[in-house]
């Protein structure tokens, strides 16, 4: 956008053609109570100079994951963003936030959420995505309104094991229709499958299970989706996209809707966002999926072009009945998530997840040969698990950053029962001298 | 000119209802398809869904608005047109036709008898018009 100066001679022009004498005639109406008499208590204006220097030394408080060594996940993780990525979002053409509100004047930014869509309906195994939500979250929570309003059902039954974070926004997102949530516990780590078996019936909407689920353990995704598939429920499976380049894709677990965090495509950690919500569903959910689509056609002459397709679907044209008010999408970060997945390949997102995999297991092992540190639960992981420690999990993660060490996500703030949990994630950016240093650093903490 | 076969029953909301046995069949009428413009998407109950007259029973969608389907009368949904999902145009070309929705088991005796007449109907276009 331009730049509008605002110049004292601005100000006056526009007062003369109003005729007020200054802006503080234009404020007479405001009782004199409620306006602010002195300056507000600021203070003074930096320099530049002075000024970068005292962000500087602001950021430099900060625990980045450049400069510690991070093995925090729980949601969002520390996986490489190659540099390429950053070389074409910042490019004038790319650089918004938004879908075009011209959006077939801009085929450029139309193609590249069309291939965003494709990549993301391959590695889901689904037939359709959409452009993209805010995140994981709010994905989820639409997954689960969109299921309300296919199956015309008002029950939700929420896995234990779904990110607590996105529990809560899926109860935010339900209150207003008035969805009953229910959740099927996972006393061992994954769901007790006779438990959820007992909750669904024929007025469960859908039936939702994260997997790996927060604790890092893989969940039995096809027992739930015939369990929720019998009642004519729905199964929405969370999962995350980077990890698909080796476990089996959602959609053919027999998932109806697939939705997640998909900041591990290239979306750097940015302390918690903006990130990128994924969303796709079977071909005959189409007309129900909140968001924007683009599809791609032929103009008059017979070329390949791109369109915002099935907008009879959003909220601008159904109005009241539309099911969700998403008009927009995270274009930049889904953006960022199909150049990194055009940049690795196939190949390359096998490699990335056989990385974080081989190394979550090294690293398990190493960290489980401590005394009295062990593996909470005993069900499979793939880049991320739950130790149990013999010492309060918040201390020793206190006492590990100080060594520049990120050690994992204490449990305690997220599930009473595990405060003595600590949760590891481990991505293809570990090396074995940084997973030895943790397993030394621990050693010592919990000796 | 508008097309209101005179054997047919109408509801306000531009629905058609014709008796046929004891069970009823509903589409749209021409008026409607003429003013929704290309429909490209009919969304339908299933068979064995209860309707409620003046109450929505599923959506036609044309290129330029979405729209509710209210029932003309109250019952259980006996039929369901399979053709419009692949072919929503027949709502265009044949609404009395090959575009028909639902076939309807009135739950009570005499219930097309609140509808309005082809007459009745004709006029309450010509009133929304002006």
């Amino acid at each position: 956008m331009r730049y509008l100066p605002n110049t004292p001679q601005n100000q006056r022009a526009m007062l003369d053609a109003i005729g007020a004498r200054a802006v503080e005639d234009l404020l007479v109406k405001i009782p004199a109570k409620a306006r602010l008499s002195r300056p507000l208590a600021l203070p003074p204006a930096l320099a530049e100079t002075a000024l970068v220097r005292h962000l500087r030394a602001l950021a430099a408080e900060n625990a980045d994951a450049d400069r510690y060594t991070c093995f925090l996940g729980a949601g969002a993780y520390d996986h490489y963003v190659p540099s390429p990525i950053n070389h074409l979002v910042l490019r004038g053409e790319f650089f918004t936030a938004y879908t075009p509100y011209q959006p077939e004047a801009s085929q450029g930014t139309l193609r590249t959420i069309y291939e965003y869509q494709t990549l993301i309906a391959e590695l889901t195994g689904m037939d359709v995505a959409n452009a993209s939500i805010y995140d994981g979250a709010s994905s989820l929570a639409e997954a689960a309104l969109m299921a309300h309003a296919a199956t015309g059902r008002g029950e939700v039954v929420l896995a234990a094991g779904v990110n607590p974070l996105y529990r809560r926004v899926v109860a935010t997102y339900c209150g207003g229709p008035g969805l009953r949530l229910r959740e099927a516990p996972a006393p061992d780590g994954v769901l007790d499958l006779e438990a959820i078996r007992r909750l669904v019936g024929a007025r469960t909407a859908a039936v939702v299970v994260q997997s790996p689920n927060f604790y890092g353990c893989l969940e039995d995704v096809a027992a739930v989706a015939e369990i929720a598939h019998a009642a004519g429920a729905m199964l929405v499976v969370v999962a995350d996209p980077v990890n698909l380049g080796v476990l089996e894709a959602p959609g053919r677990l027999g998932a109806d809707i697939v939705v997640g965090e998909g900041q591990g495509l290239g979306v750097p950690l940015s302390y918690g966002g903006p990130y990128l919500g994924v969303f796709a569903a079977r071909q005959e959910l189409v007309r129900r999926m909140p968001g924007r689509l683009v599809g791609a056609t032929v103009d008059l002459d017979g070329q390949r072009g791109f369109v915002l397709t099935l907008q009879a679907r959003e909220q601008h044209i159904r109005r009241a009945k539309a099911t969700s008010n998403i008009c927009t999408n995270v274009a930049l970060c889904a953006l960022m998530a199909t150049v990194y997945a055009a940049i690795l390949g196939k190949r390359g997102l096998v490699e990335v997840g056989e990385q974080c995999m081989a190394k979550a297991h090294y690293a398990a092992g190493r960290l489980t040969a401590i005394p009295g540190v062990s593996l909470r639960f005993p069900a499979p992981f793939f880049k991320e698990f739950t130790l149990r420690l013999p010492k309060s999990p918040e201390r020793v993660v206190a006492r590990l950053a100080r060594r520049r060490i990120l050690a994992g996500v204490p449990l305690k703030a997220w599930d009473r029962r595990l405060g003595d949990c600590l949760l590891v994630a481990v991505t293809e950016q570990r090396t074995r001298e940084e997973i030895d240093a943790l397993a030394a650093a621990l050693a010592e903490a919990v000796a | 000119m508008a097309n209101i076969p005179s054997d047919l029953k109408y509801t306000r909301e531009h629905e058609w209802a014709r008796q046929e046995g004891a069970n009823v069949r509903v589409g749209i009428t021409h008026y409607a398809q003429e003013q929704l413009g290309d429909v490209v998407f009919v969304e339908l109950p299933k068979v064995g869904a209860r309707v409620t007259a003046h109450q929505s029973f599923g959506v036609v969608e044309s290129v330029k608005a979405v729209s509710d389907l209210f029932a003309p009368i109250t019952g259980e949904v006996v039929e369901v047109n399979t053709a419009l999902p692949k072919a929503p145009e027949l709502v265009n070309r044949d609404p009395y036709g090959q575009g028909w929705m639902i076939v309807v088991k009135p739950a009570g005796a005499g219930a097309l008898d609140g509808l309005l007449t082809a007459q009745q109907y004709e006029q309450h276009i010509a009133q929304a018009a002006h």
